[in-house]
């Protein structure tokens, strides 16, 4: 999944959008998250550092790990062409 | 470097709910760096904010409505001239528009400048023309059609030809959405009881609502153009708070518009950007709009450039603005003093 090359994510988790205007907030694990996703991270790659850097099994994390890439591509935060 | 001061008239000084553009114009004017300004404004009402505002505005008319007929409007600007020698008139208002492009060649007579739509531009673009104007312009716009009567509306649905829901919108101002055949015959009452007829019936596109203001120098060169999306919408539709947007879409859109229509003059556009990322033309708004100071503050400064234009030079196009530029508006209670309110009231001048 490619996260739009346009949006702008600051250390502090805020998220611009500036082809829509949109911006949004990330708690600090979506920020890890979305930055590993920036660096083009598979999601077996992801689900691997944040299940050895946190107490979470695999399983659980791939549930909310999917819903959260669910929404980021409802909120057309994805490339085009990975919608 | 400033070398020159120009006496620039100014009117949309109101600053209230549903702001006009004169006060965020001449803020961009006072930031320009080709040339001092002396502003005068033209006010309509004893209470627009703006005849209080020294920093902005140095000294103010009391003119008639437009509506109380061209002449004695002409009248007043003659005087106003013999005092103030006005090099350059900035109308703000849709409404006023209309009698300022009809009299924009006796003013220049007597060497007032402005810089207006052409009578033919702003005529095709009204909002009762919009379908054959997107036709021949070759852009996509809401099917809308001219009323006299709410019978009118409900003969559209009985045609088909419209469904709910639906926008009405005054002529000049004012749009609701009307789901059903009792709130359109009350929104038309409501809107034709306010500013007239014909009342205005459109398709309800559903989106995104985006607006560009720009500014056309009348051959098809677009000189400057910002896209915006309202973040903080007041119940009158007006922004209260924006952002400037990176969407070349927009821009392309923008010039393309106006080298098909040779646009002379201030513009904003008020489109809807669909889910399928389709834009439709709902309004185009025949001058600089009340968050014109945003594409100051973005790097275009469209009042300064606009004047420029009006006085003859040649101005090179803007090709960027800041992007993630915001503005809030807020309101203010400014203190004022009595007598300044009893001159405006009683000779017209302050």
């Amino acid at each position: 999944m490619n996260i739009k090359k346009s949006l702008a994510i600051s250390d502090t988790g805020f998220v611009f959008d500036p082809s829509t205007g949109d911006s949004y907030t990330l708690n600090p694990t979506a920020l890890e998250i979305i930055q590993l996703l920036k660096q083009n991270h598979s999601p077996e790659q992801i689900t691997q550092v944040i299940t050895k850097k946190y107490d979470v099994d695999e399983s659980t994390f791939e549930r909310y790990f999917y819903d959260f890439t669910g929404m980021l591509k409802q909120m057309q935060l994805v490339a085009p062409d990975e919608k | 470097m400033k070398s020159k001061t120009l006496n620039i008239a100014i009117s949309g000084l109101n600053n209230v709910d549903s702001p006009g553009p004169g006060i965020p114009v001449i803020r961009g004017l006072r930031e320009s760096n080709k040339f001092h300004s002396r502003i005068i404004g033209l006010a309509y009402e004893n209470l627009e904010p703006g005849p209080y505002m020294h920093e902005f505005v140095d000294k103010t008319y009391k003119v008639p409505y437009p509506s109380e007929g061209v002449e004695s409007l002409m009248d007043r600007i003659k005087y106003i001239h013999s005092r103030e020698r006005i090099h350059v008139l900035i109308p703000n208002f849709d409404s006023e528009i209309f009698v300022f492009i009809k009299l924009a060649d006796r003013l220049r007579e007597m060497g007032i400048l402005t810089f207006l739509p052409t009578l033919h531009q702003f005529e095709e673009r009204h909002k009762s023309n919009l379908p054959a104007f997107g036709k021949k312009h070759g852009i996509k716009v809401p099917d809308s059609y001219p009323v006299t009567s709410a019978s009118e509306i409900f003969d559209l649905k009985k045609d088909q030809k419209v469904d709910y829901p639906l926008v009405i919108k005054g002529i000049f101002y004012d749009a609701f959405i009307a789901g059903n055949s009792e709130q359109a015959a009350i929104y038309f009452n409501k809107i034709s009881a306010k500013w007239g007829l014909p009342v205005v019936v459109q398709e309800f596109v559903k989106g995104t609502e985006v607006n560009v203001v720009a500014l056309g120098d009348g051959t098809g060169k677009t000189i400057g153009a910002v896209p915006m999306r309202k973040q903080y919408i007041t119940d009158k539709g007006k922004a209260w708070g924006g952002i400037t947007l990176d969407d070349p879409g927009m821009i392309d859109y923008t010039q393309k518009l106006i080298s098909s229509t040779k646009w002379r003059g201030g513009m904003e556009l008020e489109l809807i950007r669909t889910t399928d990322n389709e834009l439709y033309l709902i309004e185009i708004n025949p001058r600089l709009p009340a968050w014109v100071y945003l594409a100051v503050a973005a790097g275009q400064n469209l009042p300064e450039a606009m004047i420029q234009l009006a006085t003859g030079e040649t101005v090179k196009p803007f090709n960027e603005f800041a992007i993630g530029k915001m503005f809030i508006r807020y309101s203010f209670d400014m203190i004022c003093n009595l007598d300044e309110f009893q001159q405006l009231s009683t000779t017209g001048e302050l």
